[in-house]
C-alpha cells in the first residue's frame, strides 16, 4: 500500500517538525490516519483482530517515535487498539452466545469444542472485569451478562463446521466495520470535546466568580465563553503566559464575548491568586498516576493555588488522557524551544564572544514547553469541584463516546462521559488517583507494555530554521542532542529509571490473560 | 510604593503641634491676646463639635478606620492621644478656626442657612480631604502636621478673597502651578492669622453664632472663590500678580501685603501637603476633626475615594490624568500615570522654584525610571537633599529646624508625585527629618548644613554600602563550590554578592530568572557573564523545570515587614514559593535600613502600579499585537504589580548588616 506508506510518511514528517500545533488536531489527525491503516488492512481469514493490532502497532510506532512529546499520537493509538480488542471480544462473546444457543440440539459432537468456548467465555469474562472498573454502571450492566454468560459455557459445547465458517466469515467483515465505526466515534469524540466540557461550565462557574488562567487553552476559552452565553457574569484574570503570550490572545477572544478580563505578568500570579476563586487552565497530557503535563508556567500557579486552597481545575479532552506513568516528566517529555523568546540575539551576541573564549559557554538558556504539576499535592487538599461520581463506562457493543473533563482540583477530576447509545449524561469530579480507572477504561494492558514511550533524539534537521542556529547560541533543543549540559545525562538515566518503573508497574497491573 | 504610614503616632501629633502653633514664640503672644476670643468660640462651637462628631462617626467608612483611634471620634479623646501640650494647642488651634471661621463668615456675609443633609455631606468631603493630605504628607509626618495650620491660614486668606494671592504676588517668588501657588498662601499665616484674628475678634461676636450655620451654599461660595483664586494665580505668571482682591478683603489685603512677603521665602512644609482650599475650609468650619485628626495615623491615601483624589489632583504638581481601564481590585492605589506626565514636567523645569533642580532631577528620573530599585532611588533621593541642604539658607524669621523640615516635606511629596515611595526611602526619610529636628538649637547655620550633610553622607555610608559589604561577607559564607545559585530579577546587592564569590574564586553556576515587563535580568545577565560567571538564563514561567538544578536561591527585597513578609518586587513570592516546593533555601539579602514595623498580608492591599501599556507590547514580538488599542474596551483591564508579599515561611534566612536570621 504506497497511498498508506506515504500518509504516514508524511504525517511522520509533520510530527518530527512541528508542523501539527496542539493536541487535539494531532489527535484527530493520528486517529484518522488509522482508520485508512485499519480499512486498508488485508484481513486474513483467521486471527483478524491480531493482524489488525499488528498493523496499527507498526504505524503507531513510527508515529510515536516522530514527536514522543506529543502525548496524544500515542494515546490515539493505544486507544485504536483497545478498541479492536473490544470489538474483538464483543464479536467473539456474541459468537459464543450464538453458538452456545445453538449448542443445545447436538451434545455429542461438541466435545472437544467445549473447551476453547469455556475458555473464551472465560477469558472474555475476566477481560472484561480487567477491562473495566467495578464501578455502579458496570455492576448495573454486567449483572445480566455475567448471569447469562456462565449458562452456555456450562451447557455445553456446539459446533457445526458450517454454520461456524460462515459465522467466521460474516465476523470478519464485521470486526473491520465495527472497529471503523468506534474510530469515527472518537474522531467525533475529539471533534466535540470543547462542546461537551463546556456544556458542563455553568456548573462549575458561579456569579461574581474570579478565575485565573495561565496562557491560552482552546478548551478554557471555550468553557469561558460556554459560561458566559449563559449569562454568568464573571472577571477572569489572564496570565501572560511567557514566552508564548497566548494569554494576550486569550484575553482578546474573551473580552469580545463580553468577560471582564484583566492581563496580568506572569509573576503576579502569586499576588493575585489570594482574590481568585478558582484556576481553571488547559493541559498538555494528563497521565496516568493524575499529573498534568501543562504549558510552562502552570505549576508555579499550582502551587501558588494550593497555598491559597483555591480549586484548581484542569480541563482537557480525553485524548489527552494518557496511559504512562511519568517519571521526572518535566526532563522527559519535556521540549526545549528556541531561545530567541527569551532572548534577543542581536543584544546578547556578545555574551556570546565571553562564551567562546572560555570553550565552554558561558550562557545558556532555557526555554522549556511543558510543566509538570505532581498528583501527590492533591492529598493535601480535601476539597473537590466535583466528587467522584458515576462514570459510565463503554457498552458491551459499542464504543463510548467518552468525554473526559477532567476536573483537577488540586489534581482531582472530573469526567463527563457521554454516552453513544442511550445518549445518557453523566458527569462528575475524579481525583487523580482515579485516573488509573479512566484508563482502564480506554485503554489496554497490553499496550502499555508494549508501547513504552521511546525517548528519542531531537531531530536536528526539523530546526534548521532556529534562529539559535544562526547566531551560534546554544539551542536548547540542540543543546540536547549535542550532550554538552547535564540535561542530557539527566535525561538519559532518568529514562533509564522510568523504563524499568514503569515495567514494573506495568507488569503489576498487568496480571489478567491476553483476550485475543 | 506608596505606603509609608507616618512613623509614630505618638511623636506625630507632637510634632504636628509645633508645626502649627508656629514656632515657640508665636503662639503665645497671640494666645495671649486672644485668649477670651478662643474660649468664647470654644463654648459656641461646642453644639456643632458635637455634631460634628456624630457625623464622623457616621461618616468612619469613608475614611480608612485607623482602628486604634477608632475611640477618638469625637473631642473628646484627642486630648488623651496628645500627651503633651494638647490644651493649649488645642486651644490655639480652636481659635484659629473660629477666627478663620468668622473671616469667612464676615467676608462672605452670607446667611447662615444651615441644611443638615448639606451638611453632612459637605462634613463627609471634608472630612475624606482631611484624610487625603496626610498621604500625600505620608512620609513626612512633620509635614502632614503642619499641613494644618498652614491649610487654616490658607483657608483664611482665601475667604479673604483672592488678597492671599495678590500678596503673595508681591513677594519675589512667582506661583506658577496651583501647587506653588498654595504653597505660597499659607506662608502667609502665621502673620495674616494675626491680623485675621484682629479682624474677627471685632465681628466675632456676631460671626461667631453663625459659625455653626454654614450651609453648603456658603461653602461652595468659598471654593469657588478659591478655585478662582487659584486660578488666577496661575494664570497671572511670575510677575503678574492677581489684583482680583475682592472687596471685602481688601482692608486685609493691604495688611497682609506687608505681612505676606516673609512667609512665600520661608515655604513651610505644610502648605504642601494642604495644597488645596477645600480641605482647610473644612478645617476653619469642624475643629473637632482637626483635633480628631491630629491623634490618628494618617492613613495612606486610599485612591478609591474620589473626594480625596479629587482634591489630591487639584494640589498635584504633576499633572495627574484619569487612567483608563482600572482594575477593580488596584482602585485604592495610586493609578500609573506617569508615562504621560514626563514631558510635561520636563517643560515645568524651569518654573518650579520651590523645588531644588537637584531634587526636581531626581524626580524626574523616578518617572521616567532611569532610577529604580530601592537602594538607587533611596541614594539618589539622599544626594538630592544633601544638595538642597547644601544650598539652602534660612529664610528671615524662620527657624532652620522647622523650614528645613517643611522644605523636604516639600520635596518629598513631590516625589511622591513622580512615584510612590519606597520603604527605604521613607526610613531614609524619616532619618533625615530626625535629624533635623534633632539639629541643636545653638548651632549655627553653616554648622547645622554641614552636619546633616555629613550625617547623609554617613547614611549612605553605613546604612548601604558598607551594610551591602557586611551583606555580601555574609552572604558568601553560604555559597559553597559546585552550587547552582538563582536569582531573580535584578537585585543590586545579589549581584554584589555574585561578583564577589566569584572574585574570592567559588566555582558556582548562576540561573537568572527573569519576568516581563521590565526584564531587569537581562542587565544581570549582561554584567555577569562579562564578568565571567557561568550563567543560565531563563523566564519565570520556567521557574519548575529550572528548580530542579538549583542549590540556593538568592533574592533581594524591597522591604522586609514585621512579620516576616519579604515585600519585594513582583515574583519573588513565585521564585520563593517554587523554591520551597523543591525544599531549596531560599536567603533573602536585605539591608537593615529597608525593615518596616508594617505588617502585610498580601500584595493587595498595597502596592505600587507600573504602567500597564508595556504589558500589551512585548519587545521583540512584533506579532504580538492582540491587545492594541486595549484601552477602548472596556471589558479589558491591563494590571501591571511591581511588588508582591513573600510569605515568611517561604523564605530560609534572611542576611542583613547585622547578621542572619532564620525565622525557624
Amino acid at each position: 500500500m504506497p497511498d498508506l506508506q506515504a500518509l504516514v510518511t508524511d504525517f511522520v514528517l509533520k510530527l518530527k517538525r512541528r508542523k501539527i500545533e496542539g493536541s487535539q488536531a494531532t489527535a484527530k489527525q493520528t486517529a484518522e490516519l488509522l482508520r485508512q491503516v485499519v480499512s486498508q488492512q488485508r484481513m486474513p481469514y483467521t486471527n483478524q483482530a491480531s493482524v489488525l493490532i499488528d498493523g496499527v502497532r507498526a504505524v503507531g510506532e513510527q508515529l510515536i517515535a516522530a514527536n514522543p512529546i506529543e502525548l496524544a499520537v500515542g494515546n490515539i493509538v493505544r486507544r485504536v487498539l483497545h478498541i479492536i480488542r473490544e470489538e474483538n471480544l464483543s464479536s467473539t462473546t456474541a459468537a459464543m452466545e450464538g453458538l452456545g444457543l445453538t449448542a443445545g440440539s447436538d451434545d455429542d459432537e461438541g466435545e472437544h469444542e467445549d473447551h476453547p468456548g469455556l475458555s473464551a467465555a472465560a477469558v472474555a469474562a475476566a477481560a472484561r472485569s480487567t477491562l473495566r472498573a467495578p464501578s455502579l454502571q458496570t455492576l448495573l450492566e454486567d449483572i445480566p451478562e455475567s448471569a447469562v454468560a456462565p449458562h452456555p459455557s456450562s451447557s455445553g459445547g456446539d459446533s457445526e463446521g458450517k454454520s461456524k465458517s460462515a459465522d467466521r466469515s460474516s465476523r470478519s467483515k464485521k470486526l473491520k466495520h465495527d472497529v471503523i465505526e468506534a474510530i469515527n466515534e472518537l474522531i467525533q469524540d475529539i471533534d466535540t470535546c470543547h462542546e461537551l466540557i463546556s456544556e458542563q461550565a455553568v456548573e462549575h462557574i458561579h456569579q461574581n466568580e474570579v478565575i485565573l488562567t495561565l496562557g491560552r487553552s482552546r478548551t478554557v476559552k471555550e468553557f469561558l465563553c460556554a459560561a458566559k452565553e449563559k449569562k454568568r457574569s464573571f472577571r477572569v484574570f489572564v496570565a501572560e503566559g511567557a514566552p508564548r503570550y497566548q494569554g494576550h490572545v486569550l484575553a482578546k477572544e474573551l473580552v469580545g464575548k463580553g468577560i471582564q478580563t484583566t492581563v496580568i505578568t506572569d509573576s503576579a500570579v502569586f499576588a493575585m491568586i489570594s482574590r481568585v476563586n478558582m484556576v481553571i487552565v488547559g493541559a498538555h497530557a494528563i497521565m496516568a498516576n493524575g499529573g498534568v503535563i501543562a504549558p510552562v508556567g502552570i505549576n508555579m500557579v499550582a502551587l501558588a493555588a494550593q497555598r491559597h486552597a483555591v480549586p484548581f481545575v484542569v480541563v482537557a479532552g480525553s485524548h489527552k488522557l494518557c496511559p504512562l506513568y511519568p517519571h521526572n516528566p518535566e526532563v522527559l517529555l519535556n521540549e526545549l524551544k528556541c531561545p530567541s523568546d527569551l532572548l534577543d540575539f542581536g543584544e546578547f551576541s556578545d555574551c556570546m564572544d565571553y562564551g567562546s573564549l572560555g570553550g565552554s559557554p558561558l550562557l545558556h538558556v532555557v526555554n522549556p514547553a511543558f510543566d509538570y504539576v505532581q498528583p501527590k499535592l492533591a492529598a493535601r487538599i480535601s476539597n473537590f469541584v466535583c466528587s467522584a461520581s458515576s462514570n459510565q463506562l463503554p457498552q458491551p457493543g459499542g464504543w463510548s463516546h467518552g468525554v473526559k473533563f477532567p476536573l483537577l482540583d488540586h489534581y482531582g477530576f472530573g469526567i463527563l462521559d457521554r454516552f453513544h447509545g442511550d445518549d445518557v449524561e453523566s458527569q462528575g469530579g475524579h481525583n487523580p488517583s482515579y485516573v488509573y480507572r479512566l484508563i482502564a477504561d480506554y485503554y489496554s494492558a497490553d499496550d502499555l507494555v508494549n508501547y513504552l514511550h521511546p525517548l528519542l533524539n531531537h531531530p536536528m534537521s526539523s530546526h534548521d530554521d532556529c534562529p539559535s542556529m544562526i547566531y551560534g547560541f546554544l539551542c536548547s533543543r540542540c543543546h540536547h542532542r549535542l550532550g554538552g549540559g547535564e540535561a542530557t545525562a539527566r535525561g538519559q538515566r532518568g529514562h533509564e529509571v522510568r523504563r524499568v518503573n514503569s515495567k514494573i508497574r506495568i507488569i503489576g497491573s498487568a496480571k489478567e490473560v491476553d483476550p485475543s | 510604593m506608596d505606603m509609608r504610614r507616618p512613623p509614630r503616632t505618638v511623636s506625630d501629633p507632637k510634632v504636628r503641634q509645633v508645626g502649627f502653633v508656629t514656632p515657640s514664640a508665636a503662639p503665645p503672644t497671640r494666645s495671649l491676646s486672644d485668649a477670651p476670643t478662643t474660649v468664647a468660640a470654644a463654648s459656641a462651637s461646642s453644639p456643632p463639635s458635637g455634631e460634628i462628631s456624630l457625623l464622623g462617626s457616621s461618616l468612619s467608612p469613608v475614611m480608612i478606620p485607623p482602628p486604634r483611634h477608632a475611640s477618638s471620634d469625637g473631642r473628646p479623646s484627642a486630648p488623651v492621644a496628645v500627651p503633651n501640650p494638647a490644651s493649649s494647642l488645642r486651644r490655639d488651634s480652636l481659635r484659629i478656626r473660629v477666627g478663620s471661621y468668622n473671616a469667612s463668615e464676615v467676608v462672605l456675609g452670607t446667611p447662615p442657612s444651615a441644611s443638615p443633609s448639606s451638611r453632612t455631606d459637605n462634613a463627609a468631603s471634608e472630612f475624606s480631604e482631611e484624610t487625603m493630605s496626610p498621604w500625600h504628607g505620608r512620609s513626612g509626618t512633620a509635614k502632614v502636621a503642619s499641613s494644618f495650620p498652614g491649610s487654616s491660614s490658607e483657608m483664611i486668606v482665601m475667604k479673604t478673597g483672592v488678597g492671599g494671592g495678590g500678596g503673595a504676588g508681591s513677594t519675589p517668588k512667582s506661583p506658577l502651578t496651583t501647587a506653588s501657588v498654595v504653597k505660597t498662601l499659607p506662608g502667609i499665616s502665621e502673620k495674616e492669622r494675626e491680623v485675621l484674628m484682629g479682624t474677627q475678634n471685632d465681628g466675632a461676636g456676631a460671626s461667631k453664632t453663625l459659625k455653626e450655620k454654614t450651609t453648603k451654599a456658603e461653602r461652595r461660595a468659598l471654593q469657588e472663590a478659591q478655585r478662582a483664586a487659584k486660578a488666577a494665580a496661575k494664570e497671572a505668571g511670575a510677575g503678574v500678580k492677581p489684583s482680583t482682591a475682592s472687596g471685602s478683603a481688601v482692608v486685609a489685603n493691604t495688611k497682609q501685603g506687608k505681612v505676606v512677603k516673609p512667609p512665600p521665602q520661608k515655604k513651610d512644609g505644610p502648605q504642601i501637603a494642604p495644597p488645596s482650599g477645600s480641605s482647610e475650609k473644612k478645617v476653619v468650619d469642624r475643629p473637632p476633626e482637626k483635633d480628631r485628626k491630629k491623634d490618628v495615623p494618617a492613613p495612606r491615601m486610599q485612591f478609591d475615594d474620589k473626594h480625596r483624589v479629587e482634591k489630591a489632583k487639584r494640589r498635584a504638581v504633576v499633572n495627574q490624568f484619569e487612567a483608563k481601564n482600572r482594575v477593580e481590585l488596584f482602585r485604592h492605589l495610586p493609578q500609573y500615570i506617569h508615562g504621560t506626565q514626563l514631558p510635561d514636567l520636563e517643560g515645568k523645569f524651569f518654573q518650579l522654584d520651590p523645588m531644588h533642580p537637584s531634587v526636581y532631577k531626581v524626580g524626574l528620573q523616578y518617572l521616567s525610571g532611569q532610577i529604580s530599585g530601592s537602594n538607587a532611588r533611596c541614594i539618589a533621593m539622599l544626594l538630592a537633599f544633601r544638595e538642597a541642604i547644601r544650598d539652602y539658607s534660612t529664610p528671615p524669621e524662620k527657624a532652620l529646624v522647622r523650614d528645613l523640615t517643611a522644605k523636604i516635606s516639600s520635596y518629598v511629596s513631590f516625589l511622591i508625585e513622580c512615584r510612590p515611595l519606597s520603604i527605604s526611602m521613607g526610613n531614609t526619610i524619616k532619618f533625615l527629618k530626625n535629624r533635623i529636628a534633632k539639629l541643636p538649637d545653638t548651632m549655627s547655620e553653616s554648622e547645622a548644613k554641614s552636619s546633616l550633610q555629613s550625617d547623609i553622607d554617613r547614611f549612605i555610608n553605613e546604612k548601604i554600602v558598607i551594610a551591602d559589604k557586611v551583606i555580601i561577607r555574609h552572604a558568601v559564607t553560604k555559597i559553597r563550590d559546585g552550587d547552582v545559585l538563582l536569582t531573580y530579577g535584578l537585585s543590586s546587592v545579589v549581584e554584589m554578592i555574585l561578583v564577589y564569590a566569584h572574585e574570592v574564586g567559588k566555582q558556582f553556576r548562576v540561573v537568572i530568572v527573569d519576568s516581563r515587563p521590565k526584564l531587569e535580568g537581562q542587565v544581570l545577565l549582561h554584567r555577569l557573564v562579562a564578568k565571567g560567571l557561568n550563567c543560565t538564563y531563563t523566564h519565570i514561567n520556567a521557574i519548575s523545570y529550572i528548580m530542579h538544578e538549583v542549590t540556593r536561591v538568592f533574592l533581594g527585597a524591597a522591604s522586609v515587614l514585621s512579620n516576616g513578609t519579604v515585600y519585594s518586587r513582583v515574583g519573588t513570592a513565585c521564585v520563593a514559593m517554587v523554591a520551597n516546593a523543591f525544599r531549596v533555601p531560599v536567603l533573602i539579602c536585605c539591608e537593615a535600613y529597608k525593615f518596616h514595623e508594617r505588617v502585610q498580608l498580601d500584595s493587595i492591599c498595597s502596592n505600587e502600579l507600573g504602567d500597564p501599556d508595556v504589558i500589551s507590547r512585548v519587545s521583540g514580538r512584533q506579532d504580538l499585537n492582540h491587545l492594541d488599542n486595549w484601552a477602548d474596551n472596556e471589558n479589558l483591564q491591563l494590571l501591571n504589580l511591581s511588588y508582591d508579599a513573600t510569605p515568611s515561611d517561604y523564605v530560609s534566612m534572611i542576611i542583613t548588616d547585622y547578621g542572619m536570621v532564620c525565622f525557624y
